[in-house]
């Protein structure tokens, strides 16, 4: 059986059979019929990608150890991190939300990150990481169920009920999830697993080749 | 151009799920794999339609606890209330913060409805094999896709606020069993969506053969 040319490319969300373009830097290619995004092309992003996803992890190992806010009121007071929260929901009986607030907070954007620069230090030094498609296909079925720009937002509405009643003081993993947010965004927006995917090609490429 | 336009499943191509890699899967009766990333190939999500029902169904049941039963209670010294994820909207806007009560009925009441709505229609269109509004509803899933996440903004809230006010007497803030049904909603509603297969709007468009 004959494999098909490898230019061809099908839209994930109508199945339309394209054939790929060359693209400009920092273009995106989408479906003639649909309009979904099919690829981009986007000028050295693992290289970029490694640097913003070491910084977005540093940052989120301080937003996840330091207060993000504390309430005063007539001497009375009280400062939560992000383990207190989840830990005084689970207190109260109330599991699966903590479990949830847990997950989608904790375990899946740091797993995101540490997957990100496993993969993408050893690319950027020139070599394939072991097991590098199977992680891949981990980070991808993951990845919706990071939600720390939502719990940014959450953040904020709370900080809003709150100073009705008492006095605020800001955390430092107050600023460190806002800056965590944007560079979580950042990430999205140069990480291009296309690139990555060619890497193996390339690498099979050359291992076929005596 | 449009009708006879060539998907890759007609022409017994597969596209990878995880990479995008188009190949042929071979035989039907063994479980074909991605030559490239290893991934399980599927010309569309196996039973996609069915569990994405499932998923919904389940979630219109939850969604009555979710919007009536208590979310959070507040107790002080001087009052006691119990909020609702309405009364909550309602009682943000009587207290002047309009733009954030905006924001919340958007992303708990607006958000959540609007999913169950929109993935209803389409299970239903697919069902029938419309022709019609094929743009339109490829746009209405990837609307559905892209704001699923933000309905956790109650659940964040609450989180937060339960931890920081446990001030003794003074004041002290519950969760409510009706975020537990609430955050359900939302995880199952995210669920459905993804069990979606976009490309049966499209299917119907392609000649019987």
């Amino acid at each position: 059986m004959k494999e098909p040319p490898k230019s061809l490319v099908a839209c994930p969300e109508c199945d339309l059979l394209l054939r790929e373009i060359d693209l400009e830097p920092g273009r995106t290619a989408v479906c003639r019929r649909c309009g979904a995004a099919l690829y981009r092309n986007t000028t050295d992003s693992i290289y970029r990608t490694l640097a913003l996803g070491l910084a977005a992890a540093l940052l989120f190992i301080i937003a996840n150890i330091y207060p993000i806010l504390g309430i005063e009121s007539q001497g009375n007071g009280s400062a939560t991190n992000l383990y207190g929260a989840v830990g005084s929901l689970w207190d109260q009986k109330m599991h699966f939300i903590s479990l949830l607030v847990f997950i989608t907070t904790i375990v899946v954007p740091s797993l995101e990150l540490s997957l990100l620069i496993y993969l993408l230090l050893p690319l950027r030094l020139g070599h394939v990481p072991p097991g590098l498609a199977p992680l891949m296909r981990f980070l991808q079925s993951i990845k919706p169920w990071g939600m720390v720009e939502v719990f940014m937002l959450g953040i904020l509405v709370a900080l809003v009920k709150l100073t009705d009643n008492f006095r605020i003081i800001p955390g430092v993993a107050l600023w460190s999830f806002g800056g965590v947010t944007l560079l979580l965004a950042a990430v999205a927006a140069t990480f291009n697993p296309r690139d990555v995917w060619a890497h193996l090609d390339w690498n099979s490429n050359k291992d076929e080749q005596p | 151009m449009k009708r006879d336009a060539i998907t890759a499943a007609s022409l017994g191509l597969c596209a990878c799920h995880v990479c995008g890699l188009v190949s042929r899967p071979g035989t039907a009766s063994t479980k074909a794999h991605c030559p490239r990333c290893g991934a399980r190939l599927h010309f569309r999500k196996p039973h996609g339609a069915e569990q994405c029902w499932a998923l919904l169904i389940t979630a219109y049941i939850l969604y009555l606890p979710a919007n009536m039963m208590t979310i959070m209670e507040t107790g002080s010294l001087v009052s006691y209330r119990k909020d609702t994820i309405m009364s909550g909207v309602v009682h943000l806007w009587l207290n002047g913060s309009m733009g954030i009560a905006i924001v919340v009925f958007i992303a708990s009441i607006v958000v959540p409805l609007f999913k169950l709505l929109a993935l209803t229609w389409l299970l239903i269109s697919v069902r029938k094999r419309s022709k019609k509004l094929t743009i339109e509803r490829t746009r209405l899933y990837r609307l559905v896709e892209l704001v699923g996440r933000w309905s956790m903004l109650d659940i964040y809230v609450v989180t937060l606020l339960a931890a920081l006010v446990q001030l003794q007497s003074l004041a002290t803030v519950k969760a409510g069993p009706g975020a537990i049904a609430f955050g359900a909603v939302v995880v199952l509603t995210m669920f459905a969506a993804m069990r979606f297969d976009p490309r049966l709007i499209w299917d119907p468009l392609q000649k019987e053969s």
